[in-house]
């Protein structure tokens, strides 16, 4: 295996990891702000892909297609969060979970009944198709590049957004004391809403870069989903540098043990079960670093201590 | 609380008595689906009875029950697998040879997904809450992913076992007794469960859910309780999960996955949590409103959704409290 390889696949576990800190970022506010366990994330996700395919096929335009992905996504969130999830807030996880687990079917089953069950397949815009050449020769495709550059703008877009604005402000007060913010005269439930459907729209945004580089189709929103949650529990809940943490650690060690542990063990195993070993292994790779981030830190990276 | 106890158990006998009745007027009218639909309707429940003894009991929402019932889904169709090709599972240290007989499975099904347990909970609970929900389906989406790309067993494919495993007396290759075998574990399994809570473990159990920092003070270590409850929970899962391979002759990773997870959650609230019969009563609405929907529209799990939705917003305590007119056991 080359450095050069390396390299390549080092990148695409950023784009996989800033792509999983758009979905992580949602899931860890809203926890975060209103203390919700939100499995519907995923179909959020499925609806900006759904949305930037079809209106990309039916207008001719990329750009057209991704603004939709973040006005459908950030409506859908909205009105789920108006009619739902607004009663879930004093509930227990228990009932967190179940309700949002039926949105899932409700979406999953909604969307195939709209579009069907085959895959909708969405081309890379023309003007960031083709690959570029990176110092030391490296042949990279300039949309990837675009989706690292993007999701690393995002991030940091989102972190000044918390940390300066007013509006941020009010979210940091909604994570450390609700009561009392809603008492000093902030619209606590307008605050909600707007949570939600920002993070909504962060997954839809995803869904929609994502589109270009696999099939867009139902069910497509919840193997992500798992992986942001565990990028959240590494990073620790409701922490936004520890979603970005996280999601860069999932992502690289996904990405880089995909690749380079077959080859690992082809060193010292014969060629068919060091494929066998080192393919099981790596799936599992994600799992057994959270593992071991809990032993050493219950809540996460950047969690609250208890 | 003699009198509303009474009408609870007026309701839960009614409940268990169900399945026979509906499988007794199957074998005379010659309807063998129904027959299969109970089957998987007792067998599911013996696994939603397994979660509810964490969940419901122990206060662990636990969102990876799949990985139980999949251990033990997987323990039938391997050792069936080996014993119909013949070849030793093992010979080194020590020969193991594949089996088709029931009981054999059961006990390494049980052994197999508590031993599991036992490494999954030794982690997940060492926290609480959301961590919780979300470590537990995170371990079970590993396995799910190992199931995968393990090529050893089918892979994504999954794997057949042919021939229904043998129970010794009993012909279960007909639906019949396969369900007479499936029905009487899962009256075993509830009255183990209703022996277990109302035991002084089970009562620290439900102390442990209650206030474990209460429970600490008295000089009773919530950890070890709850590692206790989560390892039968999950043995019992498991258990579950060997006989619905049977069922199917045929086992997947589908079983692992975390729909499967979130079923068998939906099958305790649907009854009721924490009420002995609720998984029972939840198992058997979910399957019969799968069944009645998915006769109407290709897309029920729509309706499904929308019907669940109504249920955890609208009608809390499930259909064991609606019935005997009680609320739920928490508030």
């Amino acid at each position: 295996m080359t450095w050069t390889l390396i390299a390549e696949q080092a990148l695409n576990g950023l784009q996989f990891g800033v792509m999983l800190f758009l979905m992580a970022a949602g899931l860890t506010l809203i926890f975060g702000v209103m203390g919700l366990i939100n499995l519907a994330h995923g179909s959020l996700y499925m609806v900006g892909a759904f949305a930037c395919a079809a209106v990309a096929a039916a207008t001719g335009s990329w750009w057209l297609g991704v603004a939709a992905s973040l006005v459908f996504a950030a409506a859908a969130g909205a009105v789920v969060e108006l009619a739902v999830i607004r009663r879930l807030y004093k509930r227990d996880h228990l009932d967190q979970v179940l309700a949002t687990f039926a949105l899932i079917l409700v979406f999953s089953e909604g969307t195939r009944w709209l579009f069907g069950s085959f895959p909708l397949y969405l081309s890379v815009p023309q003007g960031l198709s083709g690959a570029v050449t990176l110092p030391g020769g490296i042949q990279y495709p300039l949309f990837r590049l675009f989706i690292i550059g993007v999701g690393l703008a995002l991030a940091a877009g989102l972190m000044i957004f918390i940390a300066r604005t007013r509006v941020g402000a009010r979210i940091r007060a909604g994570q450390s004391d609700r009561e009392m913010i809603s008492a000093l005269g902030v619209n606590i439930d307008r605050l909600y809403t707007l949570v939600f459907a920002l993070g909504a729209a962060l997954a839809g945004l995803a869904g929609a870069l994502v589109a270009s580089l696999q099939s867009v189709q139902v069910g497509m929103g919840e193997p992500v989903l798992i992986l942001a949650f565990v990028v959240i529990i590494i990073g620790g809940l409701g922490s936004i540098p520890g979603a970005f943490v996280g999601a860069l650690i999932v992502g690289l060690s996904d990405t880089l043990g995909r690749s380079m542990l077959p080859a690992l063990f082809a060193q010292f195993m014969e060629p068919s079960s060091a494929t066998a070993v080192g393919s099981s292994l790596s799936s599992m790779l994600i799992y057994i670093v959270m593992a071991c981030v809990l032993v050493v830190r219950p809540t996460g990276l950047f969690g609250a201590k208890h | 609380m003699g009198f509303k106890m009474s009408r609870e158990r007026i309701v839960d006998l009614a409940v268990l008595l169900m399945l026979p009745a509906a499988v007794l007027w199957a074998s005379a009218t010659g309807e063998t689906f129904t027959i299969t639909l109970a089957t998987r309707i007792a067998i599911l429940a013996i696994a939603a009875t397994g979660l509810n003894l964490a969940l419901g009991n122990g206060g662990l929402v636990s969102f990876g029950h799949a990985a139980f019932f999949g251990a033990g889904g997987y323990v039938c169709g391997i050792l069936a697998s080996h014993a119909f090709t013949s070849e030793p599972l093992m010979t080194v240290p020590f020969l193991i040879e594949g089996t088709k007989s029931m009981p054999v499975i059961w006990l390494v099904a049980i052994v197999v997904s508590a031993l599991l347990a036992a490494l999954i909970g030794l982690f997940a609970l060492r926290t609480a809450g959301v961590y919780f929900i979300m470590l537990t389906l995170a371990f079970a989406q590993m396995i799910y992913y190992f199931a995968i790309s393990f090529p050893g067993y089918g892979g994504e494919d999954g794997l057949p076992t042919y021939v229904r495993n043998g129970f010794p007396g009993l012909n279960t290759l007909v639906p019949l007794p396969f369900f007479i075998v499936c029905f009487v574990v899962l009256a075993l399994v509830i009255w183990l469960v209703d022996r277990f809570t109302h035991s002084r473990f089970g009562l620290a159990l439900a102390a442990a859910r209650q206030n474990g920092e209460r429970l600490e003070a008295v000089g009773i270590a919530p950890f070890r309780i709850r590692y206790v409850a989560f390892i039968l929970s999950g043995a019992i899962t498991g258990l579950a999960g060997a006989l619905y391979t049977d069922l199917n002759r045929f086992v997947s990773p589908s079983m692992l996955s975390w729909q499967t997870s979130g079923e068998l959650i939906v099958f305790i609230i649907l009854g009721g949590t924490a009420r002995l019969f609720g998984p029972l009563l939840g198992a058997a609405l979910f399957v019969v409103l799968e069944n009645t929907l998915g006769g109407w529209t290709e897309h029920w799990q729509f309706f499904v959704g929308l019907i669940l939705l109504g249920v955890v917003l609208f009608a809390r305590g499930g259909a064991i409290a609606f019935l005997s007119g009680k609320a739920s056991h928490h508030g």
